[in-house]
């Protein structure tokens, strides 16, 4: 009989749902039960109403139970999971379960599926696959390969990420640097948390290609502290890395030599734009820096610096591996490839959904989400974080694009959603905006410095309805003041949230139905 | 149990030599302190400065730029409730009330016994799962009032 593999999901999410608890339980019945069975911590898949979920190999498959509690895995055993026995919590084989068969996984194609830890699963799932081949390119030729792979920023910008890295690579300098942005401070994302945690070897591959490319041989990952395991999962990677000879001088046996060294945030959300990132590596105040010059020329430490999203670094290795066409073949207008999608707050069917471009809002929320979790209607969903805007039903039909958002005074960004019910106030969610944006400022430029504090005031005034009209005329005023005078994207967007939510929402704003035309 | 250790500037020294060669040494420096210490003493200020060739302004400045980053010590836990949107879609508003009134502090407090500090947080990636919470570095997701208050029972007990 071969030894029975269990996999149970070492995600964030997965062990704030108990599953450390689960593992536990599991490694006491097999004590009881006397049997030697081997224990493999992943990812998660990213279907967090079945988180916990713990999977079986039976056969050459895998089935999986969810959510399982620590208290249940007794009963588990009893019906005989190990053979992937019927019980109220199995849920088949985990490709079956339409959420996930719905997607198309190109970066995420390993993520709760392989020990997150282990160099020989990730080779053995098609990992450094990219690596290989970059490795018998010109540098110049793997700029070109993902350049017409038409990858853009993940991060939020969707800047297209071959232009980058040639601007970079074309820069001349003692030393270049690939900075990994894992600063994923907007509410409703956890894609970057899922990878470094979950296949943290396809960011390292991603980097190590980013470096050959552009001529750099050392990089930073700077993560947020409020993700601890994320830090702790990766850093144990590049260890495991650094020892196969993935990471070092000669890597892979090449001629090439990257490192990657971790820096740990310390809670600013403003350095996850990327000139206060590169001036928080550097050790200060993370300021938004002018541009230009470009971190492509001018970047960390003075020198020619590639900046991308955790994303757009892990999609390297599928575009290098599978070539430009495979990944530009997915996708609508300039918006090629998969987005990681990232289904969070009051829904059903919270997780990550990746797929190609052009899916709807609708389809996303409703049919893939399932609607809210509290079972109310769903009123309002922010997209792109807190700076993203609010689109209520009437706009579900924009479909996932950089541009169809764009055209309707909104963004991806970094590609959440978070759902509202009905119970929302929306007055409230845009007075957080401006709070948010006051508590978080940098403190570099007037109109988001003292904008986002005054805004905050302003839209008191309006709910407590005094001077209602001109004070909404003074709102709309202030907000045109900051998306076209503010450094960053801090000031320069959190206009969004607020207008978006006077717009379609201006019942919640003291007008009466009806009469929001006519304002 | 004490989780910190009481300060004292030898020590401290030998934190910052230990961390000083780093290119842009300030954060990891502040972030070795404060996991040991539990925030940042003023007399680190001054040795941070000396030891990185910087003003103690500077070093001020940084310091308090960042919300990670304590200048009075907390208390033996710290829990911090996720105060975004995604967590305020599932009820992270009423959850703070309920906890501070619990508690009977505010945000950045510490709780008379000195066991708990609260501290707000934006987002612990944990949105599908919402609300959240971190207690020390355990998360917590699918947070209600009954469940947070048996965490901090648990936080608080001696």
């Amino acid at each position: 009989m071969t030894r029975p593999r269990i996999f149970v999901p070492r995600d964030a999410a997965a062990l704030a749902l108990g599953a450390d608890d689960v593992e536990r339980a599991i490694v006491a019945a097999l004590r009881r039960r006397q049997i030697d069975a081997e224990i493999v911590r992943t990812g998660s898949r990213g279907l967090f109403w079945l988180e916990p979920m713990i999977e079986v190999a039976v056969g050459g498959e895998r089935i999986a139970y969810g959510p399982v509690a620590a208290d249940e895995v007794e009963a588990l055993f009893d019906a005989g999971f190990l053979d992937g026995k019927p019980h109220a919590r199995r849920r088949g084989q985990p490709d079956d379960i339409p959420f996930l068969k719905r997607q198309q996984r190109f970066t995420f194609v390993r993520c709760g599926i392989v020990d997150r830890l282990s160099l020989t699963d990730y080779r053995a799932h098609g990992g450094y696959k990219g690596l290989e081949r970059a490795i018998g390119m010109a540098p110049a030729a793997i700029v070109e390969e993902v350049t017409r792979s038409g990858l853009r920023g993940r991060g939020g910008a969707g800047f297209p990420t071959g232009i980058k890295w040639r601007t970079t690579a074309q820069a001349t300098a003692p030393q270049k640097y690939i900075v990994c942005n894992a600063d994923e401070g907007d509410s409703g994302t956890f894609a970057d948390r899922m990878i470094m945690e979950g296949d943290p070897f396809v960011l390292i591959e991603g980097m190590t290609v980013a470096g050959i490319a552009v001529g750099a041989t050392k990089g930073y990952v700077y993560i947020r502290s409020e993700y601890p395991h994320a830090i702790e999962t990766f850093g144990r990677a590049l260890a495991v890395a650094r020892a196969e000879h993935y990471l070092g001088p000669k890597l892979a046996g090449s001629a090439y030599e990257f490192d990657i060294e971790i820096r740990v945030g310390a809670g600013a959300y403003v350095c996850g734009e990327e000139t206060a990132l590169l001036d928080s590596l550097e050790g200060k105040r993370g300021m938004v820096r002018a541009k230009p010059p470009l971190p492509a020329h001018h970047g960390l430490f003075g020198q020619p610096t590639v900046v991308n999203n955790v994303i757009s670094l892990a999609s390297v290795p599928f575009i290098l591996a599978e070539g430009a066409k495979a990944y530009a073949d997915v996708g609508m207008g300039r918006s090629r490839g998969t987005i990681p999608v990232q289904l969070a707050g009051n829904i059903k069917y919270g997780g990550l959904f990746e797929a190609g471009f052009g899916v709807t809002l609708g389809a996303l929320v409703d049919d893939i989400g399932g609607g809210t979790a509290s079972g109310r209607p769903v009123r309002a969903v922010q997209v792109g974080g807190p700076l993203g805007a609010y689109f209520p039903r009437a706009l579900f039909d924009t479909p996932f694009d950089y541009e169809a958002f764009a055209a309707r005074d909104g963004l991806i960004g970094h590609g959440g959603i978070v759902v509202f019910d009905d119970t929302v106030d929306m007055a409230q969610q845009a007075r957080f905006a401006m709070e948010f944006c006051a508590i978080e400022s940098c403190g570099k430029c007037t109109p988001c410095r003292i904008g986002s504090t005054r805004g905050v005031e302003v839209v008191d005034r309006i709910v407590r309805n005094e001077n209602r009209a001109a004070n909404l005329a003074l709102l709309k005023e202030l907000c045109t003041t900051m998306k076209l005078g503010s450094l960053c994207a801090l000031g320069g967007f959190a206009p969004y949230p607020v207008m978006s939510a006077v717009t379609h929402f201006p019942e919640d704003f003291g007008a009466q139905p009806g009469l929001a035309a006519a304002e | 149990m004490v989780r910190y250790e009481t300060w004292n500037d030898k020590r401290g020294a030998e934190i910052i030599a230990r961390h000083a060669q780093h290119a842009g040494a300030a954060l990891p420096i502040l972030h070795a302190l404060q996991e040991t210490f539990g925030y940042v003493h003023a007399d680190a200020v001054k040795m941070v400065a000396a030891a990185l060739n910087l003003s103690r302004a500077e070093v001020h400045g940084i310091v308090t730029f960042y919300h990670d980053f304590r200048s009075t010590p907390p208390g033996e836990h710290v829990l911090k409730l996720c105060r975004a949107e995604a967590c305020q879609s599932m009820g992270a508003d009423a959850l703070a009330a309920h906890a501070r009134e619990k508690l009977r502090v505010d945000w950045h407090e510490t709780t008379t016994d000195k066991r708990l500090t609260l501290e707000p947080v934006f987002c612990l990636g944990l949105c599908a799962c919402a609300p959240a919470a971190m207690l020390d570095s355990q998360v917590f997701g699918r947070l209600d009032a009954k469940r947070l208050e048996t965490l901090i029972d648990r936080a608080r007990q001696p």
